[in-house]
């Protein structure tokens, strides 16, 4: 499709590695001589924002029907580079070229025509519009007085069936899921006869079948010709799906590998720039019951309510919930926290019915949260660190009398978290949004563990987070565990819910499935409990 | 004449249609603003300075038709106006959109007193006449009722159409309804959102000057102050009643000059039993009620007062 009259190079479908079993029935590639000019030449780009690099002097090429993986931790600078490529952003320095023509900075429209498509990470589909009229915008002319409908529908179906990207084109996009939505952002590309196709965090959201489907339609793309640039923070994707890697730290590029021959103990090593050392898992002690819910049922929010879900917590143990989001474990999460309350159904605490149940109730019964979105509800962004370390036990003694709030102790307190947790701000006065992702969360996990609670309430506690950061939180929550907290563990990332999680529980629809212990069930097992009965999830928007 | 016996007059629907011209343009112009993601809350004194824009046009010697374009023009330019200060510059659209409905009022009742300084009683001119339409208008009620109007009733309705078609048909009626929902879609396609917000509300806010200028050129002769008295705030609600979909909004502007064709003609046949005022307040109290039936679950677009920066962190 997109090449025509041009020469394809051949690709090096050899490598053997793990995700390459999973390739389609090799497609004849045409061979031939490659192509001297790379698909994109980016020469010495950098960007900053205010005293922070977020891109520092980074060249590289793209071959022409090669795959790149570009890894890095969050916040090396990936997303920036990649949106100075498509426009978004304008360079303070560098140039970029596709297909020998240099790019003009700072527009979108110019690096549409050069054939770079992008697949954003926050998907950009207008909700109320149609799958077929999200593809059709800004491909006419803005002044014609028609749409032209019929022939957009026709290229929409036949793209879809050539790369295996189902999606009905009359659908409104509120009502797809979240893997047909990225679906629709491909086709945007493909419509627009994209011949280099960025995909940011592509797989971040979806279910590992549907991680799968994306792989196969990566390769299917590749086959035709196309390059392609694929931004990860996972190492196990980055090996099943790119020729050659390309690691960012800091905004620089610190290193550049053929995927054949490195391994992800080394990719991880050059993310970090040091051996990352994954958390050791002690044999567990498990203890007594501490919080039981009795076929408990509630309300729908933030996706599905749950329905007549029983579930104990018992101390010494981490519980780990698998799913996909919105499938009820932001109301079960909630209902823990003491912020949603049950239709039906009991909640106990150490065998004990608690009838008035409330977000204090939940923090004097030693329950402990780690709240899904650090940024919404975890912190308020525009009040100082201290303010926010005690914002759940600020009427505690300690930190007030008589109405009057103790800075010195709140200060103190502050001051305590910040080194015992090694977090990097400036002092406890900074606002906390000023924060990374990292620190901030590593605040909210010493605001909950430091009275000690009984029940930890950890809501993807990871998401986001940095390989150094990720195994930190790890330590901290098996610790507790061992301290002989009980330990709910809510996370899409299955990975993380295998590592460690001593027991397992997926849950989907608002209703768990039977619990499994460690090591009992596979990824591809706990995938399918994911995707529930009929595999297939509507209306979950993220 | 019986309460009831009035829903079947011809006047009274003629009446309740002539009413709702002035609404519908303005009911479109706000619409299309919202539809971009861009709240106009200028609208009420848009369409006071459109009502003396069109009227001095003709006063002045000018075609009535002219006064209409350059109501048009000026609505424009108040418009952009608001979108400037909105849109590249990202301030808060109800503050803008309060001073730009004051500064509008205002000037034009400066440049009234300016041009005028003499007159005490408000000048007449020629406005525009029934203009039947052969055959149509011969059917009764209906037909009386749309088609022995104004030739500005007439395009108040082929702008509901238009304005339809623009957004559903047509490429850049895409680019606006996505500007409303999503911007990022709309730059991540290579468009402008700065450029097709602005052009939104610049068009839109021509409408309503259209509106304003339909009642002193059209539905009275002249010009007087107070004499938009709050339609644009009505248009505001009728956006939310329709749901932000030209046809539904069309039926809620008429509805609504339905509701106060009806009290002017309660009041005459009450007897002066029940205050007047009460019949006065129907049209609103209904309004409110009708929104709260319709419009409890109406869909805004997810971008409206939403300022877009490109390439923000």
């Amino acid at each position: 499709m997109a090449v025509a009259g041009e020469e394809l190079p051949s690709v090096d479908s050899d490598h053997d590695l793990p995700g390459r079993e999973r390739s389609l029935p090799a497609t004849p590639l045409p061979v031939t001589a490659v192509s001297s000019t790379p698909a994109l030449r980016l020469s010495g780009i950098s960007k900053r924002f205010g005293p922070l690099r977020a891109n520092d002097a980074i060249s590289f090429e793209l071959k022409r029907g090669e795959v790149i993986a570009l890894l890095g931790e969050n916040g090396a600078g990936k997303t920036t580079l990649m949106n100075i490529l498509f426009g978004h952003y304008v360079a303070d320095e560098g140039t970029v070229e596709a297909f020998g023509k240099p790019l003009p900075p700072g527009d979108p429209r110019a690096a549409l025509d050069a054939g770079i498509g992008m697949v954003h990470q926050h998907f950009t589909l207008a909700d109320n519009m149609t799958v077929q009229e999200n593809i059709a915008l800004g491909t006419q002319s803005l002044w014609r007085m028609r749409l032209n409908r019929a022939a957009a529908r026709r290229r929409i179906e036949q793209l879809s069936a050539d790369f295996g990207l189902t999606v009905d084109p009359a659908a409104t996009v509120a009502t797809l899921s979240v893997g047909e939505r990225q679906r629709v952002e491909i086709l945007k590309a493909l419509y627009r006869e994209a011949r280099i196709l960025i995909l940011d965090e592509p797989t971040a959201v979806l279910t590992p079948a549907e991680t799968d489907a994306l792989f196969r339609t990566l390769k299917l793309l590749v086959a035709k010709g196309l390059s392609i640039i694929f931004i990860s923070h996972k190492l196990h994707e980055v090996m099943a799906v790119s020729d050659r890697v390309l690691v960012l730290r800091s905004g620089q590029l610190v290193g550049e590998r053929d995927t054949a021959s490195t391994d992800r103990k080394e990719l991880a090593a050059l993310m970090v720039g040091q051996e990352v050392k994954s958390a050791k898992v002690s044999p567990m002690k498990r203890g007594a019951p501490l919080l039981a819910l009795e076929r408990v049922s509630t309300a729908p929010y933030n996706g599905s309510g749950l329905d007549e879900v029983s579930l104990t917590l018992t101390a010494g143990e981490i519980t780990g919930l698998a799913g996909v989001a919105g499938n009820g474990q932001a109301v079960l999460a909630a209902l823990i926290a003491g912020i949603r309350r049950q239709v039906r159904g009991n909640i106990s605490i150490a065998g004990q019915d608690v009838a008035d149940w409330s977000p204090r109730a939940a923090l004097a019964h030693g329950v402990a949260r780690i709240p899904e979105d650090r940024h919404a509800i975890g912190s308020i962004g525009d009040m100082s660190v201290t303010e926010n370390v005690i914002a759940e036990r600020y009427r505690s003694p300690r930190f007030s009398r008589m109405g009057f709030l103790n800075w010195k102790a709140s200060r103190q307190f502050a001051e305590k978290l910040i080194a015992d947790y090694e977090v990097k701000c400036p002092s406890p006065e900074a606002r906390i949004r000023l924060l990374s992702g990292g620190n901030m969360q590593k605040l909210i996990l010493g605001r909950a563990l430091d009275p000690d609670p009984t029940v930890i309430l950890a809501s993807q506690p990871t998401r986001g987070l940095d390989v150094g950061a990720v195994a930190y939180v790890h330590r901290m929550l098996l610790e507790a565990r061992d301290r002989g907290a009980a330990v709910l563990l809510i996370s899409e990332d299955l990975e993380e819910v295998l590592a460690l999680s001593d027991r397992i529980i997926v849950m989907s629809k608002g209703r768990l499935s039977t619990p499994s212990s460690r090591g009992e069930r596979s990824i591809r097992e706990l995938g399918e409990l994911m995707a529930g009965h009929s595999g297939e999830h509507s209306d979950h928007a993220a | 004449m019986d309460a009831l016996e009035i829903l079947f007059t011809a006047s009274f629907w003629v009446a309740a249609i002539r009413i709702a011209s002035p609404l519908i343009f303005a009911t479109m112009g706000e619409l299309i603003c919202e539809r971009a993601g861009v709240l106009n809350l200028g609208i009420e004194g848009i369409m006071t300075a459109g009502a003396f824009a069109g009227w001095f046009t003709v006063y002045s010697g000018g075609d009535l038709w002219a006064g209409v374009l350059v109501a048009a023009l000026v609505g424009a330019l108040f418009g952009l106006l608001h979108a400037t200060l909105t849109v590249p510059l990202g301030l808060s659209q109800h503050v803008v959109g309060i001073g730009v409905t004051l500064l509008a009022t205002s000037l034009t009742y400066f440049t009234y007193r300016l041009v005028l300084p003499e007159v005490t009683s408000p000048p007449k001119i020629e406005p525009f006449q029934p203009l039947a339409v052969p055959g149509l208008s011969e059917i009764p009620v209906v037909g009386e009722a749309l088609f022995t109007q104004t030739p500005l009733t007439y395009l108040a309705f082929v702008s509901v159409a238009a304005v339809a078609w623009i957004l559903y048909r047509t490429p850049v009626g895409l680019a606006v309804r996505a500007a409303g929902e999503n911007p990022s879609a709309v730059e991540a396609q290579g468009i402008s959102v700065t450029g097709i917000r602005m052009g939104a509300v610049a068009v839109g806010s021509a409408l309503m000057a259209v509106g304003g200028a339909f009642l002193t050129i059209s539905a009275f002769n002249s010009f007087f102050f107070q004499m938009i008295n709050g339609r644009g705030w009505i248009c505001i609600a009728l956006v939310v009643f329709g749901s932000w979909r030209p046809g539904k909004a069309l039926i809620g502007a008429i509805l609504f000059a339905a509701f106060d064709a009806y009290q002017v003609r309660l009041q005459q046949i009450s007897g002066g039993i029940v205050p007047y005022q009460v019949f006065l307040m129907m049209p609103y109290a209904l309004s409110i009620l009708a929104l709260i039936l319709v419009a409890r679950r109406a869909t805004y677009p997810k971008a409206l007062m939403i300022p877009y920066q490109k390439g923000e962190r």
